[in-house]
């Protein structure tokens, strides 16, 4: 066949059907350029975080090949001139590290306390750009500190100013010396010289980290080897780049959430491609059999359907990728880097676009529009040509039933259930949902059977009407129901597992905050915290009862992994159900010589603290053998964390520094005047918050709600697309039944009765894919709560369903199926109906 | 009875193309006529006026001595529901109804339901035949039997006038006299007025009159062989 003649037949077969209907093919174009766009933007503003948290923590190691590390405690300095003596290291660099807290600012600072001139060897940015000498001498002047260009930025300082940070309660004033190469540290941190930091931070005799850089040639094992042999315990060695993936994976669940998110409405988005090109394909039967006719063969039609969705794909997916990148940037500047989640807060990159990504997410959209238009094709292909141009003939309607598929799916969907995380994610989890999803979609050919097959034919001839068309047209209906279906069983599924979360959020907060008063003044890695002093103070103030100190600390255990959580509080055995939300106890005795701990359900997941299980725990240089008493949950760290004796605790760091206290007041006491007399008492210049419970699941909730509305905003795109999708069908089946209608009016039905038949038809089609979509969205919502986010999160949730929201939306959604079905039916009033009765071959 | 009175359309404007130019047409109780004529002459934009689908310029068409002209839209469709009965060349079954309810609609849309239009369904398909095939649906059916269908509706409800377009421009010959037959014996039966479109000779002389529509006018052709019986 020649180009021009290939060209005249995609003509005709493929550009033709799209040029006909103008407005669906934008429709269906939209719908694919925002699941591209969705996904591209989530994907972007993930990977552009990601890339600046490692790219700033890698910054910080410098040329290190090794680093030995003990997050949260730190370690004795001694240990730094015996690795530095080790055969095989060049370069040691001690390194301090603390998150300042800075008062009157409402803000923190990443403060780095190194040794300059060894320093310098491993980050050659600090040595060529400020000429380290005189850097060095600057830094190590006893309060300089040397800001990056960000930091400096965020804070309004300049090269001269002084600022202070907060130490236990007491302010410390340092001047900003010098500011850091921005190239070199864009995030926002403040470099020190060591004996500062160790001497104004509090932290004399301690490191947080020693970089190691190897002679060239030695034997890297020999010399972890020998590096391993001197650590003591909960120190350990570690190289830049797992540390820097340590910053990402915190995260990683919850922006892989958000990635399966969006691509969710890049699948609403091909099914709407779906139901356009299939109810075209009705719309074209007799266009399809004359090109037939005429000599078209059926791989030809094949072939033109889906370059005809290739062609609505490579538009929408080029729209989306541009849109996605707008969509990012505006992300990026409003939300911050993780969508208002506050994992990555102070991270501030600039949006950049790999042209390969871009085309990735290109091939996404094309790949997913000609996939939605695989099936209309094959009924395109084989539409028979004599039967079809015969006058009267109609379109077979009947819907083929495809219960096994769906049951082939949903068998699929139990097996990806028994499959345990990958790498962290919950990808089973997500296949799972998906081949649920599918599974219905395949199912809705037969619950429009199931509901419409037995509607009695009774009421107005308009009713009548309308009953017999949806019982006849179950084909058309199937696309109708799906796309209500899909669209609103993800929006159940999301509202229930918000709801519950939210729920048992608050319900947790409730378990977890028992006493009448909050004091708090920093976190496990802040440099501001209750000292000794600021301890006694408070428990002596009038109106307090008792006064329980908590200190957090990060501990790093054998192995990969997060650093654990430990919480040193007043716990025992007989009182740890009243204190903490105890998911299991042990009713065993803890073996003897054993500490008892509570492990949350991360630390089960992640470490396999079950309870009864005894294991080593590095705490002050020294290992303790402790043996987990219970299982309780904790939505703050994800990370896990175990809760033990605060004397034991201090027994073996003697760290007494408290972060928080809880405070029972006397029976008479209000927690207002307690709270000034607390303030009174600590006044020392520093921060610290006090806080009745109930503010405190305020601000929590708060942020909660925070962190949802991005995910709100994916349910929202989801549902308007199912609606795009009722309205298409609807649009579709007006022309295919133009014919229908125009007899109709003829006969005297009036346009107010037309009018009710389409909205009738559009809210019983829109009843049957909501009634669907609340079981299916529920079932899917089990899986979010007990299998994904237990696999993303490693926490579980309470199951709370909305009944009141889900039966609002249910009837929102129905009476938008009619509304939706009436106005896009609005061709079925017009007078050109009238004239369809003579459209005929 | 039909009273058609100096019914004038244009498209277009005031300036347009007039299709219609002071056109007068009777036709009574229990007549049968047939209006002949090129394509593009205005066949259908007459059609489309008696029925009331689309408006005249100026002019009155008298159904029953009610003006179409003068009434609102609602009421011209409630006159169609009750006093017109329609066959198409494309037949236009409801394709999920069944052939018994496809001809109870007019009934059903005048708000008659029970045995009365369960028997007159059954004298309908009866007189066109079908007696057998009241529970089929119309995919199930031959052209010439949905046409029969179209028939039977279009009479269920005792139409005061009958407008056919072009019933038999997709059937066969055979099937086409059939038809045709039917369509005047139910009229003739019923003493509707009948309005027969065509393009076919053989079809405009199964009436009592033909017309010819042309540029000039509907004229009276006394040359055409007409049905007597």
């Amino acid at each position: 066949m020649s180009f021009a003649a290939r060209r005249a037949l995609l003509d005709a077969a493929a550009i033709g059907p799209l040029r006909q209907s103008p407005g669906r093919t934008l429709l269906a174009i939209i719908a694919i350029a925002l699941g591209v766009a969705l996904g591209f933007s989530v994907y972007l503003i993930n990977r552009v975080a990601a890339d600046e948290v490692q790219l700033a923590s890698r910054s910080l190691f410098g040329m290190a090949d090794l680093s030995v590390m003990a997050p949260g405690g730190g370690f004795d300095e001694s240990l730094y001139p015996r690795l530095a003596a080790i055969p095989g290291i060049a370069v040691a660099s001690p390194v301090v590290e603390a998150q300042a807290r800075l008062p009157g600012r409402n803000q923190t600072l990443k403060l780095v306390g190194i040794d300059p001139f060894r320093a310098a060897r491993l980050q050659p940015a600090l040595a060529t750009s400020g000429a380290s000498a005189g850097q060095g001498q600057t830094l190590l002047s006893e309060d300089a500190v040397w800001l990056s260009p960000s930091a400096a930025q965020a804070l309004g300082l300049a090269v001269g100013d002084r600022f202070d940070v907060q130490v236990a309660l007491d302010p410390v004033s340092l001047r900003v010396a010098g500011l850091l190469p921005a190239g070199e540290y864009r995030q926002p941190l403040g470099m020190l010289d060591i004996a500062t930091a160790q001497w104004r931070l509090d932290r004399l005799s301690r490191l947080d980290r020693v970089d190691l850089r190897l002679v060239a040639g030695a034997d890297p094992l020999a010399v972890q080897d020998a590096i391993r042999s001197l650590l003591p315990a909960g120190v350990r060695l570690t190289t830049p780049g797992e540390a820097s993936d340590d910053a990402v994976r915190l995260s990683r669940a919850y922006r892989s959430n958000l990635t399966a998110l969006a691509l969710v409405a890049l699948f609403t988005g091909g099914f709407l491609v779906y139901a356009t090109q299939s109810l075209a394909v009705a719309r074209r039967r007799r266009e399809i059999a004359l090109l037939h006719a005429m000599g078209m063969t059926v791989r030809e039609q094949l072939a033109a359907s889906l370059v005809s969705g290739a062609l609505v794909g490579v538009a929408g997916a080029a729209l989306g990728v541009a849109l996605g990148i707008i969509v990012a940037r505006a992300g990026l500047a409003t939300f911050g880097a993780d969508l208002g989640a506050g994992y990555f807060r102070g991270i501030a990159p600039e949006l950049t676009v790999h042209p390969l990504e871009a085309l990735a997410f290109l091939a996404l959209g094309i790949v997913a529009a000609v996939a939605a238009t695989l099936g209309p094709a094959r009924e395109a292909a084989s539409v028979p040509a004599a039967a079809a141009l015969k006058a009267g003939d109609e379109a077979p309607l009947a819907a083929r039933r495809h219960g096994w598929i769906a049951l082939g799916f949903a068998v699929a969907a139990g097996a990806a259930l028994l499959l345990p995380p990958l790498e962290g994610i919950a990808l089973p989890g997500y296949t799972a949902i998906a081949c649920l999803l599918l599974g219905a979609v395949f199912l809705a050919p037969t619950l429009s059977h199931l509901a419409f097959d037995r509607l009695p034919a009774a009421g107005p001839p308009w009713l009548q009407i309308a009953t017999a068309q949806l019982k006849g047209t179950a084909r058309r209906s199937t696309v109708s129901i799906a796309a209500v279906l899909v669209s609103f069983s993800l929006m159940v599924a999301m509202a229930i597992m918000v709801y519950s979360f939210r729920n048992s959020l608050d319900g947790w907060m409730q378990r977890i905050l028992p006493a009448d008063l909050y004091v708090r003044s920093g976190g496990s890695s802040l440099t501001s915290h209750l000292d000794e002093a600021a301890q006694r103070a408070i428990a002596a103030v009038e109106g307090v009862a008792r006064a329980d100190f908590v200190r957090f600390q990060d501990i790093a255990l054998p192995g990969p992994g997060l650093p654990l959580t430990v919480i040193a509080r007043p716990i025992d055995e007989e009182d740890a159900g009243r204190i903490l939300p105890l998911r299991r106890t042990d009713p065993d005795p803890a073996p003897p010589g054993t500490v008892p701990v509570w492990a949350s359900e991360a630390a089960l997941d992640l470490r396999g603290f079950d309870l009864g299980t005894v294991f080593d725990l590095p705490l002050g240089g020294q290992t303790l053998r402790a043996s987990v008493r219970g299982l309780w949950r904790d939505y703050e760290r994800p990370g896990g964390s175990i809760v033990m004796p605060r004397e034991v605790f201090v027994r073996y760091t003697g760290d007494t520094r408290a972060t928080t206290a809880s405070l029972w007041l006397m029976r008479d006491a209000d927690a207002e005047v307690v709270a000034s007399r607390i303030r009174a008492a600590l006044q020392r210049g520093g921060e610290f918050e006090i806080a009745v419970p109930r503010e405190i699941r305020r601000l929590s909730l708060r942020v909660f709600d925070r962190t949802f509305a991005v995910t709100y905003l994916l349910e929202a795109v989801a549902v308007l697309i199912g609606l795009f999708g009722i309205s298409a069908s609807t649009s579709s089946q007006v022309l295919a039944r133009r014919g229908e209608f125009g007899m109709l009016r003829h006969l005297g039905v009036t346009r107010g009765e037309i009018a009710r038949m389409l909205a009738f038809e559009g809210a019983a089609l829109g009843t049957v894919g909501v009634l669907t979509g609340l079981v299916v969205g529920f079932v899917v919502s089990l899986i979010l709560i007990y299998v994904v986010n237990r696999q993303s999160f490693h926490w579980t949730m309470d199951l709370h369903v909305p009944w009141l929201l889900l039966a609002v939306l249910s009837l929102v959604l129905i009476a938008a199926a009619a509304l939706t079905a009436a106005l896009s039916g609005r061709q079925a009033m017009g007078e050109d109906v009238v004239r369809a009765v003579k459209e005929d071959w | 009875m039909l009273d058609v009175r100096k019914l004038t359309k244009s498209y277009g404007g005031p300036s347009g193309r007039r299709v219609l130019d002071g056109l007068d047409l009777v036709v009574r109780p229990g007549e049968y006529v047939a209006i002949v004529g090129e394509s593009g002459v205005g066949k259908s934009t007459l059609l489309n006026l008696v029925a009331g689908l689309d408006l005249p310029d100026s002019g009155e068409i008298l159904l029953e001595g009610r003006d179409l002209a003068r009434m609102d839209e609602t009421e011209r469709t409630r006159l169609r529901r009750s006093r017109m009965g329609f066959v198409f060349q494309a037949f236009h079954l409801l394709p999920h109804l069944t052939v018994a309810r496809n001809v109870g609609l007019p009934l059903a849309l005048n708000g008659q339901a029970g045995n009365a239009v369960e028997q007159r369904v059954a004298e309908l398909l009866a007189a066109v035949g079908l007696e057998d095939r009241a529970a089929s649906l119309p995919r199930e059916l031959s052209g010439g039997e949905m046409q029969r269908v179209a028939v039977a509706r279009s009479l269920a409800h005792r139409p005061a006038l009958v407008l056919a377009d072009e019933p038999t421009g997709n059937l066969d010959p055979d099937n086409a006299s059939v038809i045709l037959g039917m369509l005047r014996e139910q009229i003739k039966r019923d003493r509707a007025a009948g309005v027969l479109v065509t393009h076919s000779a053989t079809a405009a002389a199964t009436t009592d009159r033909v017309y010819e529509l042309t540029r000039s006018g509907l004229h009276l052709r006394t040359d055409a062989p007409l049905n007597r019986a």
